[in-house]
């Protein structure tokens, strides 16, 4: 699905990413942890397309496309989706027309024609049930005046509608409740199969109980340095990252 | 990645304004310049009464004693006032009498500029007054609007069709003296539209003009008077372009509306002349004058999305002079590239328990300048006046001006006024939200500045909204920067 090959990006003059390698096969679910700062969200934006970064070595494969040569619209179009860790207000873009745009963007893209009404209505009921979101939220402003925690459920409706191939989710649990993590761990459950990936990134073990991961990888100081299990993330979260770090030298 | 700044600046470059086009039309001019005998050629070729030749005599007399007013926040190469021509009308001058009847240039005129006059199109439910280089062309509907006593026709035929509303009214609201451009109207204005609503209808459906200048070296002036009388209601469009040309054209209009008690207005404009080329070549001057005033109870709403011009110095305002009566004003204003625009409103309020809103949403792209400028005023007798006013502005660069001027001058303790203003840069982050979700960047910008001015837009009737969400993205493809 993706293949990450000893990536190198700068911000400023500064190097985030240090030759991380990380490859992705369909059907898997894979967990990043790591410390503040470590780089993290700063690989799901280059791999999202946000071109404040910039690359210096290393490529990205995604389904045999050289995606670091892909417009931002594109990679989404060909399947990529990130769910922010920030999520983005639009004043006066109701959530509705939103994802209509985008569908019917995506959806030209492959040649089909636009979705019709009826049909679009339909899914949006069928989705924003999934992940229990207020149907109200489903016509409000993009993310305008939602809580912390309905735009993280609306980060989970917005990719249960646009189905993507591989979908990164940038710590979607931080603040939310129990049961809406619960909710939004279901949604990504549920919308699972062999065609399609998962990518979590996360501070705690908490969401892998609900979101078993294949496998488990810790990045750190712009590396991954450790792969394994969800038993990764157990020791992670007993010893801290220290154990790491000391680990390292 | 693989579409460069450099291409999409190319790309823009090509973007060319969609109705530039010229139509090969033959007209009627008279020579350039101006003085009393040029205001009697226009006056005997529209067979004027004498009355009309009187009050344009007398505009003539006031405007060569002004002079014209540069407090606005834009800089221009003053007119010329002697090297322009004040008439032009597309040769036939007689108005057809059935839609066959027109020119086929002229009705593939209209077909490209999206008029439709057919009376068999009554789906869209508009008619229409079509104004080419200050003569009125052509009025749909006129029969049927005629069966509910409403008149709307052309200016010129209203002096001679009906002459004692048109006295009654004309200059009551925006009195010749009024400004440099008010006056210059009144003494050489050649159409426009008029329009009646008697007692207590309700007209059914919008009435619309567009206005179209063809001809180059003409100037453009137009008057438009709206008389909705006791507990009518009456809701009024008017869309606008011109050629693309070298030259700065001048158009300097004047809108009167006449809210008589309980009787509301409400005055759309999609204003699209040509804005000039990208290094601020050409482009429309547009001085107009827009006022309105409301007897009791009435309400008269301006709403105008103005996108187009090279330079725009405009305040529809509101006269509320009737208790209970209310003003509104919702504006969209961008400016692209070299346009400048000054533009905003003044709410006076005369009346008791008056109420005026004031939404302006100004967008600067390029190098541009764009100012909001607004004047509420709150007279003595206005107890319990209330005011609104957000001024919002957005900026799509770094180069680009956005200004606020409100001025509140308030005799009345009792008054309620409440201003907001905010300016904000469009956000990369909610471009590159969009982008993530598969929407391109064009779309994404048409998106977020379609949310950023919905208030407004929601004003306008239908069909006119969603031609303005589109102008909206058109005018500022490739702005961000
Ligand atoms: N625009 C920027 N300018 C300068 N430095 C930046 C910028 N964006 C990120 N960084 C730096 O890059 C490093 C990695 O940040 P990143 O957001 O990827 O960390 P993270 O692993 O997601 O951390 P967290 O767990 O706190 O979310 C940090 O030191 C951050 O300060
Ligand atoms: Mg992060």
């Amino acid at each position: 699905m993706i293949k990450i090959n000893n990536l190198h990006a700068n911000i400023e003059g500064k190097e985030i990413l240090k030759g991380l390698t990380l490859e992705v096969k369909p059907g898997e679910i894979h967990a990043i942890m790591g410390p503040n700062g470590a780089g993290k969200s700063t690989l799901a934006s280059i791999l999202a397309g946000r071109e404040e970064y910039e690359v210096t070595e290393g490529s990205v494969d995604f389904d045999g496309l050289d995606l670091l040569e892909m417009d931002t619209e594109d990679r989404a179009r060909a399947g990529l989706f990130l769910a922010f860790q920030y999520p983005v207000e639009i004043p006066g873009v109701s959530n509705i027309n939103f994802l209509r745009t985008a569908m019917n963007e995506i959806r030209e893209h492959k040649g089909m024609d636009p979705i019709s009404a009826k049909e679009f209505m339909a899914m949006v009921k069928e989705k924003s049930a999934l992940v229990e979101l207020d149907p109200k939220l489903a016509s409000r402003s993009v993310n305008e005046g939602f809580s912390g925690g309905e735009k993280k459920r609306n980060e989970i409706f917005q990719m249960a509608m646009l189905e993507p191939k591989l979908a990164i989710l940038d710590e979607t649990d931080s603040g939310l409740d129990i049961d809406a993590l619960r909710i939004v761990a279901n949604g990504v459950n549920t919308l699972k199969s062999d065609k399609n990936a998962t990518i979590v990134i996360t501070h705690y073990k908490r969401l892998l109980d609900y979101i078993i991961p294949d496998f488990v990888h810790v990045l750190y100081d712009g590396r991954i340095v450790k792969s394994g299990t969800k038993e990764l993330a157990i020791e992670l979260e007993e010893k801290g990252y220290d154990w790491i770090k000391a680990e390292l030298v | 990645m693989s579409y460069t700044e450099h291409e999409l600046a190319k790309d823009l470059e090509n973007q060319e304004y969609k109705f530039g086009f010229v139509s090969n039309i033959e007209s009627d001019q008279i020579p350039k310049g101006l003085n009393e005998d040029v205001i009697r050629i226009i006056s005997a070729k529209k067979e004027e009464p004498q009355w009309m030749l009187d009050f344009r005599l007398n505009a003539f007399r006031v405007w060569s004693e002004m002079t014209e007013p540069d407090w606005a926040h834009v800089h221009y190469q003053k007119p010329n006032f002697q090297d322009i021509v004040y008439y032009s009308a597309p040769k036939q001058t007689k108005k057809y009498e059935s839609w066959d009847d027109v020119d086929p240039e002229m009705k593939e005129t209209m077909k490209k500029l999206g008029i439709s006059m057919e009376e068999q199109k009554r789906l869209t439910g508009v008619a229409v007054d079509f104004v080419m280089d200050s003569v009125s062309v052509a009025t749909s509907f006129k029969s049927k609007l005629k069966e509910l006593g409403i008149i709307f026709c052309s200016f010129s035929e209203a002096v001679q069709e009906y002459p004692e509303l048109v006295q009654k009214y004309m200059g009551t609201v925006v009195p010749t003296s009024d400004n440099f451009y008010a006056a210059l109207n009144s003494a050489v204005f050649t159409d426009g539209s008029f329009c009646y609503i008697p007692k207590g209808v309700r007209c059914p459906m919008e009435l619309s003009t567009y206005f179209r200048i063809n001809e180059g070296g003409t100037g453009q002036f137009e008057r438009t008077l709206v008389v909705a009388d006791e507990g009518s209601y009456v809701s009024y469009l008017e869309g606008c372009t011109a050629p693309m040309r070298d030259e700065n054209q001048l158009h300097a209009a004047v809108v009167e509306l006449v809210s008589l008690d309980n009787a509301e207005i409400k005055y759309s404009t999609v204003q699209n002349w040509y804005p000039g080329d990208k290094n601020g070549k050409g482009g429309i001057f547009n001085f107009v004058t827009k006022r309105g005033i409301c007897e009791t109870n009435a309400k008269i709403s301006w709403t105008q999305v103005e996108t187009g011009s090279a330079v725009t110095w405009k305040y529809p305002s509101c006269i509320l002079k009737g208790d209970h009566s209310i003003g509104e004003f919702y504006s969209v204003a961008v400016t692209n590239n070299y346009q400048q625009a000054d533009t905003g409103t003044k709410m006076i309020h005369l009346g008791r328990n008056t109420k005026s809103t004031i939404i302006s949403k100004g967008i600067s792209a390029g190098k541009s300048s764009n100012s909001y400028r607004g004047l509420v005023q709150i007279h003595k007798g206005a107890h319990n006046a209330r005011n609104f006013s957000q001024c919002d502005s957005l900026l799509m660069t770094d180069e680009c001006g956005a200004h606020t001027f409100p001025y509140i001058e308030c005799k009345n303790s009792s008054a309620k006024i409440e201003h907001e203003a905010t300016t904000s840069k469009i956000g990369e982050d909610q471009i590159f939200y969009c982008k993530q979700r598969g929407i391109s960047e064009e779309k994404a910008i048409g998106l977020i500045v379609n949310g950023y001015c919905k208030e407004v837009l929601n004003q306008l009737p239908m069909e006119f909204a969603v031609e303005a969400q589109k102008l909206l993205t058109i005018s500022l493809e490739g702005s961000v920067g």
